[in-house]
């Protein structure tokens, strides 16, 4: 086992940074096996340092107009609206 | 349909002429059809219909070809069974009882059982290798940029590219013909498949061809896949292949660096999903984050959270060098590894996937043993080169598949090669 062992709690405060909420029962069943994966993933250690390709290069196409969804279509999937816009819940 | 292969099952015809007119076609349901509902097998797109194609599903209707069905998947294309949909499990039409391998078995699934002569899925780490396989079939995995990801729901999107099956090597490649090429709206796309004509290249000429069977994807597979493979491989050896052993060292660490890039790139592409725009909304109340995290932890299954927590993980403070860092050194050696060998070899061989398909339900429990099972598809995606799964046989009756590996944009090499199996 690792010295960073997962316990429930970093469970819980990854779930917070992501954003989904999970019930004890699944904090429990992750912990288990969060440890197990997480040590696995540590044998990446072993992996030498490797000179990388360095022949990457941005793609950009012009800023240009043209044409897209329209508010309609974009909004159609959104549970809310309201004046065409999402409706969502207040921030804080 | 006794399988439950479709998610949605509708018929979109599509152009009255061309070179698919007459054929049918499955598309995974992670893959974008305007007005038709595409739900990545998940509760969190339920309900979800696009107002747009994707580019492949553009190039089918115009190929002429009708769209008989959304196939099933694990949700979000995480799994190895398609197990994980919130749909419910397939069958495997060619082995019941198991699994049609993941996560695009209802693709493989609809081309095995005759429900579409021709299937689209997407691979981000075997996903149209394994169930191709499983089910006995022809799959796919294009290069990296050979085919537009423009209306795939992004899951890893570094690795992941859309594939065809087919019953015969000739057949998927006339559907990569259709969907090959270069896409204004996909800035990684690349222009070598733009007049491309895969399917002539289906001769099954194999005479003088150099053939690499690296040791280490045949370490640890079942005894009764790698006797099915190399009688295979003896088959081709009778047709004029020669193969020779050679070493990947690196694959050792391919299945922790790519579920620690996919899970990563997961936890990134699916921050979208927040029951707002679109998505799966919650009757909580609160505020915007109390209902945003309750509407995911409704809609999304175990297997995404997982993922999408152990990406969130590997990328906080503390863990960036540790996992992500590392795991794109393991990504690079990888490359060059893959780049050796085909430099001694035209193509590469091994299992598809090193076990015969699970009986349904056998695997779910344990993930880290299921993500071993991507021992030899993962590689690949890694190394961004194109692969072929295509049957080699059978062990106790179950389907085992052949993988082949080219040099990146090597498919026409790979489809002579691989024809001459099926």
């Amino acid at each position: 086992m690792s010295d960073d062992a997962v316990n429930p709690e970093e469970v819980r405060h990854v779930a917070e940074l992501a954003r989904i909420d999970l019930d004890d029962d699944e904090v429990g069943r992750f912990t288990g096996q969060f440890a197990d994966i997480l040590e696995y993933f540590e044998t990446l250690d072993e992996v030498p340092e490797v000179d990388r390709d360095a022949d990457l290069a941005n793609v950009m196409r012009p800023d240009e107009e043209r044409p897209s969804l329209d508010s309609a279509e974009a909004l159609r999937n959104a549970p809310e609206t309201e004046d065409g816009y999402f409706k969502g819940p207040n921030v804080s | 349909m006794s399988e439950n292969i479709f998610i949605t099952e509708e018929r979109i015809e599509g152009a009255d002429d061309g070179p698919l007119a007459g054929t049918t076609v499955a598309v995974k349901d992670n893959i974008s059809t305007e007005g038709v509902r595409t739900t990545c097998g998940s509760r969190m797109l339920e309900d979800y219909v696009p107002p747009y194609d994707a580019t492949v599903v553009s190039r089918l209707k115009d190929a002429g070809a009708t769209i008989v069905g959304k196939a099933n998947m694990d949700e979000f294309g995480m799994g190895t069974t398609t197990e994980t949909s919130y749909f419910g499990e397939t069958d495997n039409p060619t082995a019941p009882g198991h699994v049609p391998g993941g996560s695009s078995g209802g693709s493989a699934a609809a081309v095995a059982a005759g429900e579409a002569d021709l299937a689209l899925g997407s691979d981000t780490g075997g996903s149209v290798r394994c169930p191709a396989a499983f089910c006995g079939v022809v799959g796919i995995k294009p290069t990296y940029g050979l085919v537009s990801r423009y209306g795939l729901v992004a899951y890893g999107n570094s690795l992941e590219q859309i594939g065809p099956f087919g019953e015969t090597v000739e057949d998927a490649a006339r559907l990569l013909d259709v969907i090959a090429g270069s896409d204004e709206h996909d800035a990684t796309t690349r222009t070598e498949g733009d007049d491309s004509n895969y399917a002539d290249a289906a001769s099954g000429d194999v005479d003088g061809l150099q053939i690499g069977v690296p040791t280490e994807l045949l370490e640890g597979a079942d005894e009764g896949v790698v006797e099915t493979f190399w009688d295979a491989m003896t088959d081709l050896e009778g047709r004029g292949a020669e193969y020779h052993e050679v070493s990947l060292p690196s694959v050792e660490h391919a299945v922790e660096a790519y579920y620690v890039i996919a899970m990563s790139e997961a936890s990134s592409n699916l921050a979208r999903f927040d029951g707002v725009r679109y998505g799966h909304a919650s009757d909580a109340s609160g505020n915007w984050n109390d209902t945003f995290a309750r509407a995911r932890e409704e809609g999304f299954g175990d297997e995404v959270k997982r993922r999408i927590l152990l990406g969130t993980y590997a990328l906080s403070a503390g863990y960036h060098d540790k996992y992500y860092k590392k795991a794109q050194d393991a990504r690079a050696w990888v490359k060059q590894d893959f780049d050796q060998a085909l430099s001694e070899a035209d193509v590469l061989a091994s299992p598809t996937m090193p076990v015969p398909p699970f009986e349904l339900g056998e695997s779910l429990d344990d993930p880290l043993q299921l993500y071993l099972a991507d021992a030899n598809t993962v590689p690949i995606n890694l190394a961004d080169l194109p692969a072929i799964s295509v049957p080699a046989g059978e062990t106790d009756g179950l389907p085992v598949g052949l993988q082949l590996v080219g040099p990146a944009f090597g498919e026409p090499l790979l489809i002579e090669a691989a024809s001459a199996l099926a």
